[in-house]
């Protein structure tokens, strides 16, 4: 049986992890190879690399710590942050990378999504939609979610999919930070909407949050920062927990 | 122990070769049919399409190459699927190492079953083989497909996505699998390392 996936999440910064990670095996607390191998050693199902570096050398230092992190870990990565053409996603790929996400460079110039698809097939590409309840409609927010658009988020998760999206990355910035669980309902809309899957993110807090976003959530994927780092819920803990719930999971 | 890894037009090839060199076998990617030849073993990955990959391996010769080679032979993902007779995907006619058909996926349910299939699934009825040395029963490994092969006399792993396909597929020299053993964490990684270790 297929299972549902458990995605640490990593920011990454000039090629070092920046929020604050609490493993007490870590030598190097920044390093972000040493931690991707714990969380795949300890069974997370896949990872993800955000990267926020704004300096013009990024591209480069991103597919550096790419090679490394391909040849250290053995679970499949998606790589994001700042992603905005073929040519950007053809150097990530060829560095070991085994999807891309794209948002920002999305929303500009929906078309970038076709031809990243075309170019390398669906499955790398993972577009991300950050999506804020605006006066009880759901809107498609850029920026980290400071920027609101025209986008209605149901809308915009459809075209992503029609245009060859091959996932969703949909993070509640309602959510997001609080703590206080995913954002379900949303999440179920678009899911049963779309043939492709859904990456839940944003408001883990509990192990019954992921529970409730497999079952309610009805996604296929659930991402989660913090609570992974600062170890508030270890990776091999939650999965156990979620077997006994009977949740579909590889252990 | 040289292995060769088939260069053509098909996508993410990196890994196979990192998690060959995690296992201390010197790889290469190449298309050239001597140093494939030459080879200990030979790795057929793939990620794409099947009708322009088939295309490439004929413009290549590499086709022939494939059907004739005596050395242990491991075809990844759409190496599997091109190892087969026909696929539907685009009305293809493969290799023909294994005399079996390539389907889509065709979810009656479309919210239960998404197409592709993506993430860790099980391998199960493991018929006894050399490549499933130290692997605990009904191991998980990680799959991306939207067209499976049928169950067939050659099957020697079987998972269950809609229906029952064909996980892994093994004829004489020729080994297939249907999920990315390169990025299926220790499991994967057992695989790769008994099919190095294959002593046929």
């Amino acid at each position: 049986m297929l299972t549902k996936r458990i995605i640490p999440c990593l920011d990454i910064k000039d090629g070092r992890t920046v929020k604050g990670v609490n493993f007490v095996q870590l030598r190097d607390a920044g390093d972000p190879v040493e931690l991707a191998k714990i969380y795949s050693d300890e069974g997370a199902d896949e990872l993800v690399f955000l990267d926020i570096t704004a300096t013009v050398d990024k591209r480069k230092t991103l597919a550096e710590l790419v090679t490394k992190v391909a040849k250290a870990i053995n679970i499949p990565f998606t790589v994001g942050g700042g992603i905005s053409t073929v040519e950007d996603v053809k150097v990530l790929l060829g560095a070991g990378a085994d999807k891309i996400s794209i948002n920002s460079a999305a929303v500009k110039n929906p078309g970038v999504i076709d031809e990243m698809a075309a170019e390398f097939g669906s499955q790398c590409i993972v577009v991300a939609i950050d999506t804020r309840d605006v006066d009880g409609t759901d809107y498609v927010h850029t920026h980290g979610g400071r920027k609101p658009t025209l986008l209605q988020t149901q809308a915009w998760a459809k075209e992503v999919a029609d245009r060859g999206a091959g996932e969703i990355l949909l993070t509640s910035m309602d959510h997001d930070g609080t703590k206080g669980g995913f954002a379900n309902e949303i999440t179920a809309e678009i899911s049963s909407m779309l043939s492709i899957p859904v990456i839940a993110s944003g408001g883990a807090g509990k192990m019954h949050h992921f529970e409730e976003v497999f079952s309610h959530g009805k996604a296929d994927a659930a991402l989660a920062a913090s609570i992974f780092h600062f170890k508030e819920i270890p990776v091999p803990e939650l999965k156990s927990y979620l077997v006994e719930q009977g949740v579909s999971i590889r252990i | 122990m040289k292995v060769a890894v088939i260069k053509y037009n098909s996508g993410n090839v990196q890994s196979v070769l990192y998690a060959m060199e995690r296992l201390g076998a010197e790889a290469e990617l190449t298309d050239d049919i001597e140093k494939i030849k030459s080879a200990d073993r030979v790795i057929f990955p793939g990620q794409g399409e099947a009708s322009s990959a088939m295309r490439y391996l004929k413009s290549k010769n590499l086709d022939k190459v494939i059907k004739d080679t005596k050395q242990p032979f491991f075809g990844i993902c759409l190496g599997l699927q091109l190892l087969c007779e026909h696929s539907e995907e685009n009305d293809t006619d493969c290799l023909g190492v294994f005399p079996v058909r390539v389907k889509k996926f065709i979810p009656e349910n479309t919210q239960e079953f998404k197409v592709p299939q993506i993430g860790w699934n099980e391998l199960e009825n493991l018929v006894k083989n050399p490549l499933f040395e130290n692997l605990k029963p009904n191991p998980f490994v990680y799959f991306v497909h939207s067209y499976y092969a049928e169950l067939s006399e050659f099957t020697i792993a079987q998972s269950h996505y809609i229906h029952d396909f064909s996980a892994m597929l093994h004829r004489d020299n020729f080994f297939a699998i249907q999920a990315h053993p390169e990025k299926s964490g220790e499991v994967g990684e057992q695989l790769l390392k008994n099919f190095l270790n294959l002593n046929i």
